[in-house]
């Protein structure tokens, strides 16, 4: 096992895969020359070469569609979007094309595409690049959407992705690529459906995915020590398709659910643990189950604002005392 | 072009255009559904480059009118037609519809409904071309209209950039549904915009397929040769309305009737006749037989062919998932 950061983890990804087969190409903005934003491409360029390592120009649609193209024949595109705001100018792109084309062709193309991007509020960046999107990209048939909450997620779900035939599209943290963590030292592919019980409980189930999963955890440490309550944290780190059957296990066995995402609620990753819930254990609910979410505004700059809008694990305590009434 | 040669195109800018005039009727009776929009008019633009192309060896992408496309390409017209009847016979499985048909066998990698989608689709195609070393190249067919995305410029920049093998065919038939091209369009010669991107380009009369031929060859060659991309803008008229509603308020009869004293089949048809190659009753023949053919294979093929299973309305979401369990499970072989 190494100690390594989450954006050294996807870079190893990148590295294993494009030495294994030369149709693995990778794309994005700054990505080539200069190693990438968070660095998740770094000495790739030296190594693999300006046709495998291409630094695009800002078209975001372009390129996105560019290797969507390229993926039709076989090449196997991991494109990055810088950042998750600017994955709006590619969607068209990535849901009309990319996420139809199997269908629309009866099955004769393909788009094994990789889309990975930075998403997330990080420290006072503003409207425009500070968005959560995972609930747009989630409800998109033909996409499927993985979201890494440490290292070896993010080593392990790239690699699978990139190896699957149908578009994926991975929602990083722009937090977490310096998040430090253990990565099997053999090859190992994470699975790109289901969850992980990250913490085993028995009062409560949080649910988190990427960052909000160490809210979570945080969480479950303070419900524990402080106040007596089990907490079973469970990492969604699939959202499309979400894990139905380990989502009515935890809340089968501790009949409570607080749903913790960055995102806004309306529409969101929570709107949905909800209604699966409804469907498949209403019956064995204590409580109604939860939203921990982000309010409704564009990204404050201001700081105190801005810390106002994104939640945190005391959101998340305090969610869960008010469920068992010590609130 | 040789007299064998025009006379091989000629029958199949007929089968073309009475397949596209059988779709409207077809139309009509309901047989067919949502949007259809056809290709009279413009026969010689297609047929034009891909006699200087090579049909199923190069790969095409176009937009929503892409029947005749698909066709030249290779694909079954029975198939083609099955398509636009929805049946799980149909080109693609009765999934796609008049503007998604696809055969990736025969390299036409579909029509896309989305105005200018199929720009960086192509670019791919050819970064794929490039990367896989094979001496075939991409062509992209769009309208004049789709020129005003910002993806046909984002993809003039890259293709320029990384010298892709691609061809961009622009079909100028100055109509973008209603509106018209000096009515949506800064620069009416679509040709001069790309020398911005340091595209070398070409315009011709569309109408005229030898013609167009002349100024494919040249284009085609250049491309497959790896000079990267090139831009033919090909001056052209749709007789028919942009879909099926379309009642063309928004333009003369008169206009319509100048366009169609040089339609492209006659173009050729009158040549023939010239040069003793053919008389009007071989062409009245033809026509007859690619009718009977049409009638009797193409739309019976479409009657008879099955609907696609409810059971499978989930297919082709996501790739089979046995041969993906690997990766959805983690447990790699
Ligand atoms: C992104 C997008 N915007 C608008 C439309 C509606 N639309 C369909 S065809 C069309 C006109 C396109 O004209 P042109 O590109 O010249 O092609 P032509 O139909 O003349 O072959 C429009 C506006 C669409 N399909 N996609």
């Amino acid at each position: 096992m190494a100690n390594i950061m989450y954006w050294e983890a996807i870079q190893r990804a990148h590295d294993e895969e494009m030495a294994r087969d030369p149709l693995v190409i990778c794309m994005g903005e700054d990505i080539g020359v200069a190693g990438g934003t968070y660095k998740a491409t770094k000495g790739l360029y030296e190594k693999y070469g300006p046709l495998r390592v291409m630094d695009t120009p800002i078209s975001e649609n372009g390129f996105t569609g560019l290797a969507v193209g390229a993926s039709f024949l076989g090449v196997r595109p991991i494109v990055e979007i810088m950042s998750v705001n600017f994955a709006w100018l590619a969607m068209d792109q990535m849901f009309n094309s990319a996420a139809k084309v199997r269908y629309m062709s009866g099955g004769q193309l393909a788009a094994p595409c990789v889309f990975r991007s930075a998403g997330g509020a990080a420290h006072q960046l503003g409207a425009q690049h500070s968005a959560r999107m995972e609930k747009v990209f989630m409800g998109i048939a033909g996409l499927r959407v993985v979201t890494p909450s440490n290292p070896k997620q993010a080593y392990g779900l790239l690699k699978s992705a990139i190896r699957c035939d149908d578009p994926v599209f991975i929602n990083e943290h722009e937090l977490m690529y310096n998040m430090k963590g253990e990565v099997p030292d053999g090859e190992y592919f994470h699975p790109l459906e289901g969850s992980e019980v990250a913490r085993a409980g028995t009062d409560v189930t949080l649910f988190g995915y990427n960052i909000s999963v160490h809210w979570c955890l945080k969480a479950a440490e303070i419900l524990d020590k402080q106040y007596g309550i089990s907490a079973e944290v469970v990492d969604l780190y699939s959202l499309a398709p979400l894990d139905r059957a380990g989502i009515k296990a935890s809340v089968s066995k501790t009949h409570r659910a607080v749903i913790a995402e960055e995102d806004e609620a309306p529409v969101g990753v929570g709107s949905e643990v909800i209604a699966i819930i409804n469907e498949e254990c209403f019956f064995e609910l204590d409580a109604a189950p939860v939203r921990v979410h982000s309010a409704l505004v564009p990204q404050p700059y201001n700081h105190t604002l801005e810390k106002a809008t994104i939640p945190d694990h005391e959101d998340v305590v305090k969610a869960v005392l008010k469920m068992f009434g010590k609130a | 072009m040789k007299i064998e040669d025009k006379k091989r195109v000629l029958r199949e800018m007929v089968l073309h255009r009475r397949f596209e005039e059988r779709c409207y009727q077809a139309y009509i009776e309901r047989k067919i559904g949502g949007f259809l929009h056809l290709y009279p008019g413009q026969e010689a633009c297609c047929n034009g480059v891909m006699e200087a192309a090579r049909p199923g060896h190069d790969y095409v992408i176009t937009g929503y009118r892409d029947h005749v496309h698909a066709i030249k390409c290779g694909a079954d017209p029975k198939e083609v037609m099955a398509e636009l009847y929805g049946k799980e016979t149909g080109s693609s499985k009765g999934r796609g519809g008049s503007m998604h048909i696809f055969d990736a066998a025969k390299r036409f990698m579909g029509g896309y409904a989305l105005v200018g989608g199929p720009f960086p689709l192509a670019a791919g195609i050819a970064k794929a071309i490039q990367m896989k070393g094979g001496d075939e190249i991409a062509i992209c067919f769009l309208g004049d209209a789709a020129n005003n995305q910002g993806t046909f410029h984002e993809t003039m920049n890259m293709a320029a950039l990384w010298k892709l093998p691609v061809l961009f065919v622009c079909e100028n038939n100055l109509y973008g549904i209603g509106t018209s091209i000096e009515r949506s369009t800064a620069v009416i010669h679509q040709h001069k915009r790309v020398a911005a991107y340091n595209i070398p380009a070409d315009e011709c009369d569309g109408q005229d397929i030898e013609v167009v031929y002349e100024h494919a060859r040249k284009a085609v060659d250049h491309v497959r040769a790896g000079n990267g991309p090139f831009f033919l803008e090909l001056m052209t008229y749709r007789y028919r309305g942009h879909s099926m509603s379309d009642s063309r308020g928004y333009r003369t009869r008169e206009e319509e009737e100048l366009w169609k004293q040089r339609d492209p089949i006659f173009i050729v048809r009158d040549r023939l006749i010239k040069e003793g190659a053919m008389t009007m009753a071989d062409f009245e023949a033809l026509e007859k037989e690619t009718d009977a053919y049409i009638e009797n294979e193409v739309i019976k093929f479409a009657e008879e062919s099955p609907e696609p299973r409810v059971e499978d309305l989930e297919k082709y979401v996501f790739a089979d998932r046995e041969s993906q369990l690997p990766w959805l499970t983690g447990k790699a072989a």
